[in-house]
């Protein structure tokens, strides 16, 4: 589904993305763990399409198709998400009608009927529900007085009405309690299926509990310095990351 | 911002003034220049009483007089080249000037116009229920559903119409709100204003539909003087839109009109405007300068004037439509919506004068400004000494779209009874490319993007629009600010 090959991308001449390999099948989740810095976000945003980062190498296949030629809101249509770490608020613009917008977009570009408002409030009642989102969120302005765990379970909500086929999860589960990580967890279960794959960008390995991942990779200084299963995440959860880093660097020696 | 935004930008800025374009039809026009004799002229050509006659001559004296000693207003935050009034002409009428009881009736040409212009107008008098006295320049050339409203005894027709078949209500109220005497420009649209619309809603009536009308400037180098006049007695309702369109033109064009209205006891009057004249081109060459006096008196207790305005088009726009709240418990509101964008300029806001007992004003101010546009909020609240309990909140909200246009903020508050409450917020902000990127990433694009973040922006004042003007309002804010992201 996804393939991403040997990318580099930065800011402002600083690379941070240093040869970036991944592969990612239909019906996989794959977890990207990695200290602080490591790149983590850059590379969930530069899958999304964030203009502000130049790709100075490499390339990235999605469905057989150059992600990177494509504009954010393209590969959006193509079925392509971000949850966002940090989710952006717009004030006097209704989540409701902020997300009926999008997936009418979506849907249009798939040669799908738009949705009427009537179908639209079926269905995000259905999808609030996933999420255990209190309804009156939809009617407030996006994001807009949300708390943490508010706006995040949002994103999960977002994912579950617009189905992508690539979810791409940038630290979700950060700034979460104990009890809305559960279900933001939930969520993702309940929208994990063959037909997608999901990419969860972490810090912690907590997450992992309640979604495990069939694949788990360290990101260290912009590369991929090793995969694994998922009991790499309970190893880096002991041992820390520095061991990865020292056998990554000795290997670089080495080679 | 990234290069690929940076260009999307630039090839959407480019896009031309939508209604552009130019209808041809014979015109009779006036040579130029402004004397007593042209004064007179208009006034014959319009078959005015002599008492009309004379008030306009004794507004072009009073006019001539501050044109001498140089009294056009210097004090706004705009900037333009001196304007040769003596090269202006102030009358141009098509010269054929039948009277129509159906639009089928309306030459062809003027019919495909507005219908370029999008406006279904037949299709609105039928489905909405508008009756709409269209405004081909300076000449009433269809005005409909006057029989309905007439059954109401309402009266809604142009102020020529109105000056022959009703002139002691015009010479009652005309200059009564808005005299000849109080601004450079008001006094030039006293003295040789061309047309307008005139309304009067006798007592206890509510008005069954909203009353319309399009303006549309459409002659080479003419000036636009609209005069227009609405009176609401005792126990009165009425909604007025007024909506404008312009072709485009290369020279700037001088657009001075003057609106006054009226609200007796327990009577409300909402006069909406939505203003897309001309804008001038993205070189900031052409363009109309729309200077512009409009002012509602509330004099009797318990009445209500609320303007709202949309303001998207005009190179320069100077207006400031204000409420002389006059009775006790009477209420003015104000919300307006100011986009500015390539090389526009906007100095507008309101007056909100409390001379009864607990009057209550509002303003809602939202201004935008993208491109090298500059945009300045003004407003005056001012608190007589007998206005007690007199209440006021102001809020002026300014959004920023790129780095180079700017947005100010100029109130102005006198208060002279200790009793007053006074409130007064202003923000400033920024599309960000946070939201920007937000929105495409759920599929939109950035014009989508940007039309959603301001209309989120302007949703205040859009929920105080009739509905189908809040659609036309939300169109326009898009076609106005197409492609100036950065």
């Amino acid at each position: 589904m996804l393939e991403v090959i040997n990318l580099h991308a930065g800011v402002d001449g600083n690379e941070i993305l240093r040869g970036v390999d991944l592969e990612v099948g239909v019906g996989e989740v794959h977890a990207i763990m990695g200290p602080n810095g490591s790149g983590k976000s850059t590379l969930a945003q530069v899958l999304a399409g964030r203009e502000s980062y130049n790709i100075t190498e490499g390339r990235v296949t999605y469905e057989g198709k150059d992600l990177l030629a494509m504009k954010p809101e393209e590969r959006a249509r193509e079925g392509v998400f971000m949850a966002f770490q940090y989710p952006v608020e717009i004030p006097g613009v209704s989540n409701a009608y902020f997300l009926k917008a999008g997936l009418n977009a979506i849907r249009k570009f798939g040669g799908l009927e738009e949705l009427d408002a009537v179908e639209f409030l079926a269905l995000f009642k259905e999808k609030a529900r996933i999420v255990d989102m209190d309804e009156s969120l939809l009617s407030r302005p996006v994001n807009r007085g949300f708390s943490g765990g508010e706006k995040k379970r949002n994103e999960i909500f977002q994912m579950a009405v617009l189905e992508p086929r690539l979810a791409i999860l940038d630290e979700t589960d950060s700034g979460l309690d104990i009890d809305a990580l559960q279900t933001v967890a939930r969520g993702i279960n309940t929208l994990r299926s063959k037909e997608n794959a999901i990419i969860v960008v972490t810090h912690y390995q907590r997450l992992l509990n309640y979604v495990i991942p069939d694949h788990v990779h360290v990101l260290i200084d912009g590369r991929i310095a090793r995969s694994g299963g998922k009991g790499l995440a309970l190893e880096l959860e002991a041992r820390g990351y520095d061991w990865v880093k020292e056998e990554a660097d000795k290997e670089e020696t080495h080679a | 911002m990234s290069q690929e935004t940076n260009t999307t930008i630039e090839s959407l800025a480019t896009k031309e003034y939508k209604y552009g374009f130019e209808t041809e039809i014979e015109y009779e026009s006036f040579p130029k220049g402004l004397n007593e004799d042209i004064v007179r002229l208009i006034s014959e050509r319009k078959n005015e009483p002599q008492w009309m006659v004379e008030w306009r001559l004794k507004s072009h004296k009073h006019w001539a007089k501050l044109h001498r000693s140089d009294a056009e207003p210097k004090w706004a935050n705009i900037k333009y080249g001196p304007i040769d009034y003596q090269d202006i002409s102030y009358f141009s009428a098509p010269k054929k000037r039948p009277k129509y009881n159906t639009m089928e009736e309306v030459d062809p040409e003027i019919r495909k116009t507005f219908e370029k212009l999008g406006i279904p107008l037949q299709e609105q008098m039928i489905l909405a229920g508008v009756a709409v006295d269209a405004v081909f320049d300076s000449v009433s050339v269809a005005t409909t559903f006057r029989e309905t409203l007439a059954k109401s005894g309402i009266i809604f027709c142009s102020m020529s119409d109105a000056i022959r078949e009703h002139p002691d209500l015009v010479r009652k109220y005309l200059g009564s709100v808005v005299p000849y005497t109080d601004n450079f420009f008001a006094s030039l649209n006293s003295a040789v204003f061309s047309d307008g619309s005139f309304a009067y809603v006798p007592k206890g009536v509510r008005c069954p539909m909203e009353l319309s009308t399009y303006f549309r400037i459409n002659a080479k180098q003419t000036g636009q003087f609209e005069r227009t006049l609405i009176i609401a007695e005792e126990g009165a309702y009425v909604s007025y839109l007024e909506g404008c369109t312009a072709p485009m033109r290369d020279e700037n064009q001088l657009h001075a009109a003057v609106v006054e209205l009226i609200a007796h006891d327990n009577a409300t009057i909402k006069y909406s405007t939505i203003q897309n004249w001309y804008p001038g081109d993205k070189e900031g060459k052409g363009g109309i300068y729309n200077f512009v006096t409009k002012r509602g008196k509330c004099s009797g207790k318990n009445s209500k004037i609320t303007w709202t305005q949309v303001e998207t088009g005009a190179a320069i726009t100077w207006k400031y439509p204000g409420c002389i709240l006059q009775g006790d418990n009477s209420v003015g509101e104000f919300y307006s919506v100011a986009v500015v964008n390539n090389y526009q300029q906007a100095d507008t806001g309101t007056k909100m004068i409390h001379l009864g007992e607990n009057t209550k004003s509002t303003v809602i101010s939202k201004g935008i400004s993208a491109g090298h546009g500059q945009n300045s909020y003004r407003g005056l609240v001012k608190i007589n000494k007998g206005a007690t309990d007199a209440r006021n909140f102001s809020q002026c909200d300014s959004l920023l779209i790129g780095d180079q246009c700017g947005a100010h903020t100029f109130p102005y508050m006198e208060v002279k009874n200790t009793t007053a409450r006074i409130e007064h917020e202003a923000s400033t902000s920024k599309i960000g490319e946070d939201q920007i990127f937000y929105c495409k990433q759920r599929g939109l694009s950035t014009e989508d993007a940007v039309n959603m973040i301001v209309n989120g922006f302007c949703k205040e004042v859009f929920r105080e629009l009739p509905m189908e003007f809040a659609v036309e309002a939300q169109k326009l804010l898009g076609i106005s600010l197409e492609g100036s992201v950065g």
